[in-house]
C-alpha cells in the first residue's frame, strides 16, 4: 500500500530525515515513537506533502512520487489526496460548525452535491459518536470531541491513508480513550494507519508494526511486543526507559 | 432666531441631497475599492515573491508618507498638465481608494498572520488550494480580528471625503460651504454638517457592533 524509499528531508543545513525506508501493507496500522525531535512529524507530514521531502520517493496505492525530480503543483495535489492528516492540536476550522468541518473538503474540494455530502458528513459524525453535536462550533465542544470531529473531517475525503500525529497527547488524560476507541475501531475495519504515538496500549493493542525513530532515521522495528519488551537497540531500551519512568504511557 | 431656523430647515434638504448624491457614494464605493486593493496589497506583502512584496511596501509608504489632501490635489490638478484629466468625483474615489487600500492592508496583513499556521495546515490537508484556503478558511477569520480596526478606517474616510470639497466634488460639506458663503451662518452650517457626520458614524458604530456579535457566535466568551 505504502513504500518509502530513501526518503530525507532538509530544513535549509538542518537534515531532519535522513534517509527513511519502510513498507505498509494495506489494512496495516504502523505506529511510530521516538524521543522529541527525531522527526515523526515532519515524517508524517512528508507522507502528506505538507512538507516536501529533499529526497526519495513514496508510493501509496500504486501512485509514485519522486521528490528528487522537481513536482508541479498539480502533482502534489494529487498525491496528497490519498492520505489525510489528524493533527495533535485538532486544527478544526473554528468559524464552522461540526458538520460543516466534515463537509468542507468534499464541498468546496471535491465538489460534491452538497446535500449528498450532508449526509454524508452526518453519518461520519454518528461514526465518531457525535451525532448529537452536529450542529455545535469546535468551542463549544471539548478536547475528545473536537479531535473526533478532526478524524471524521479526514475520513470525508475517502483517503487511501490516514495519518495520525499524536492524537491524543493534546488531552486531558480521561478523554483520551474515547479517540483511541475512534481510531481502533478504524483500525479493525481494515484503514490503513500511521500513528505517531507514545500511547503505549494502543500500540499494543492495534499496531501491526512500531517503528522508533531516532534523529531521523529509523533505529528498529518489529511486533509492538518485540520492541516494548525486548527492544534489541540500545536507544530503545533508553528511550522506552524514560518514558515508563515520566509516565507518558 | 426665527431666521436661523428658517435657514437650518432650508439647508437640511439639500445637505441630506448632497450627502445621499456623493457623501456616501464616495465613501462605501471608495472603501469597497479600497478593500480589493488593501487584501491583493495584504497579501502581496507577505508572498514569496520579493518584487510583490517591493511594489507593496512602496505603494504602502508613499501613501501613508503624504498628505491626503496632496494627493488628491495630484490627481485633480496636477495630472492634467500631463493631459490626464479625470473629473471630480472619479478622482476622488481613486485618491480615496489608494488611501484605504494602503492603511486598510497593514490591518489585513496583521489579521492574517494572526491566524495560526495549523489553518492553513488543516486547509492543506483537506486538499484546498491557496485561493480556496484563503476564501474559505483564513480571511473569514481574519475579517473577524479586522472588523474594529476596518470599521475606524471606515469611519474616518466618512469624514475624510470633506476633503473632496477642494477638488470641486459637491459633497455635503462643500455644499455647506456654498449655503454659509450666501447668508454668512458659518456656525450654524458647519455645525449642521458636522451633526450629519456624527450622525452617519453613529449609525455606522452600531452596524458594527451588530456585525460583531455575528462573528462572535463562533468564539467563547
Ligand atoms: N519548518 C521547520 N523549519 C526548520 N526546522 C524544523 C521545521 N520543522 C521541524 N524542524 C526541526 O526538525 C526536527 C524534527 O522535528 P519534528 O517536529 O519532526 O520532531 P518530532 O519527532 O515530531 O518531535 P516531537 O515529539 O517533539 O513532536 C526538530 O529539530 C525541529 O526543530
Ligand atoms: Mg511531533
Amino acid at each position: 500500500m505504502i513504500s518509502i524509499k530513501n526518503l530525507h528531508k532538509k530544513f535549509g543545513d538542518l537534515e531532519v530525515l535522513k534517509g527513511i525506508d519502510a513498507d505498509v501493507q494495506k489494512g496495516q496500522a504502523i505506529v511510530v515513537i521516538g524521543p522529541s525531535g527525531s522527526g515523526k512529524t515532519t515524517f508524517l507530514r512528508c507522507l502528506n506533502t505538507l512538507e516536501t521531502p529533499t529526497s526519495g520517493s513514496v508510493t501509496i496505492d500504486e501512485q509514485t512520487v519522486d521528490f528528487s525530480k522537481s513536482l508541479s503543483k498539480k502533482q502534489i495535489m494529487a498525491f496528497r489526496k490519498q492520505s489525510a492528516m489528524v493533527f495533535q492540536h485538532y486544527n478544526l476550522f473554528p468559524h464552522m460548525t461540526a458538520l460543516e468541518n466534515v463537509m468542507e473538503g468534499p464541498i468546496t474540494v471535491q465538489k460534491q452535491d452538497k446535500k449528498l455530502a450532508r449526509k454524508k458528513a452526518e453519518q461520519l459524525l454518528t461514526k465518531v459518536g457525535l451525532g448529537e453535536k452536529i450542529n455545535e462550533y469546535p468551542f463549544q465542544l471539548s478536547g475528545g470531541q473536537q479531535q473526533r470531529v478532526g478524524i471524521a473531517r479526514a475520513l470525508a475525503l475517502e483517503p487511501k491513508v490516514m495519518l495520525f500525529d499524536e492524537p491524543t497527547s493534546a488531552l486531558d488524560p480521561e478523554l483520551v480513550g474515547e479517540v483511541l476507541q475512534v481510531m481502533k475501531d478504524l483500525a479493525a475495519e481494515g484503514m490503513t494507519m500511521v500513528v505517531v504515538t507514545h500511547e503505549m496500549r494502543f500500540a499494543k493493542g492495534v499496531a501491526d508494526e512500531v517503528l522508533f525513530m531516532d534523529e531521523g532515521r529509523i533505529i528498529e522495528r518489529g511486533k509492538p511486543e518485540d520492541i516494548f519488551n525486548h527492544p534489541k537497540e540500545e536507544r530503545t531500551q533508553r528511550f522506552l526507559n524514560l518514558i515508563q519512568k515520566t509516565d507518558i504511557i | 432666531m426665527e431666521r436661523l431656523v428658517d435657514i437650518a430647515q432650508s439647508s437640511f434638504l439639500p445637505l441630506i441631497e448632497a450627502t445621499i448624491q456623493f457623501t456616501l457614494p464616495l465613501s462605501i464605493i471608495s472603501f469597497i475599492f479600497g478593500l480589493v486593493l488593501a487584501i491583493l496589497t495584504a497579501l502581496a506583502r507577505i508572498s514569496t515573491v520579493k518584487i510583490f512584496q517591493i511594489i507593496a511596501r512602496v505603494y504602502v509608504s508613499i501613501i501613508r508618507g503624504t498628505p491626503l489632501l496632496v494627493q488628491l490635489f495630484i490627481l485633480f490638478y496636477g495630472l492634467p498638465t500631463l493631459g490626464i484629466t479625470i473629473d471630480p468625483f472619479p478622482a476622488a474615489v481613486i485618491g480615496f481608494s489608494l488611501n484605504v487600500g494602503a492603511y486598510a492592508s497593514e490591518v489585513i496583513r496583521a489579521a492574517i498572520l494572526s491566524i495560526p499556521k495549523g489553518q492553513w495546515e488543516a486547509a492543506d490537508t483537506i486538499g484546498m488550494s491557496y485561493t480556496q484556503s484563503l476564501r474559505r478558511v483564513i480571511l473569514p477569520q481574519a475579517s473577524r480580528v479586522s472588523l474594529p480596526p476596518l470599521s475606524n478606517t471606515f469611519i474616518s474616510l466618512i469624514k475624510d471625503t470633506s476633503l473632496a470639497s477642494l477638488i470641486l466634488v459637491t459633497e455635503m460639506f462643500r455644499v455647506a460651504q456654498q449655503i454659509a458663503a450666501t447668508n454668512y451662518e458659518f456656525l450654524l452650517l458647519y455645525g449642521q454638517a458636522a451633526l450629519l457626520y456624527w450622525v452617519i458614524c453613529f449609525a455606522l458604530s452600531l452596524v458594527q457592533g451588530r456585525l460583531e456579535n455575528r462573528f462572535d457566535r463562533y468564539v467563547s466568551r
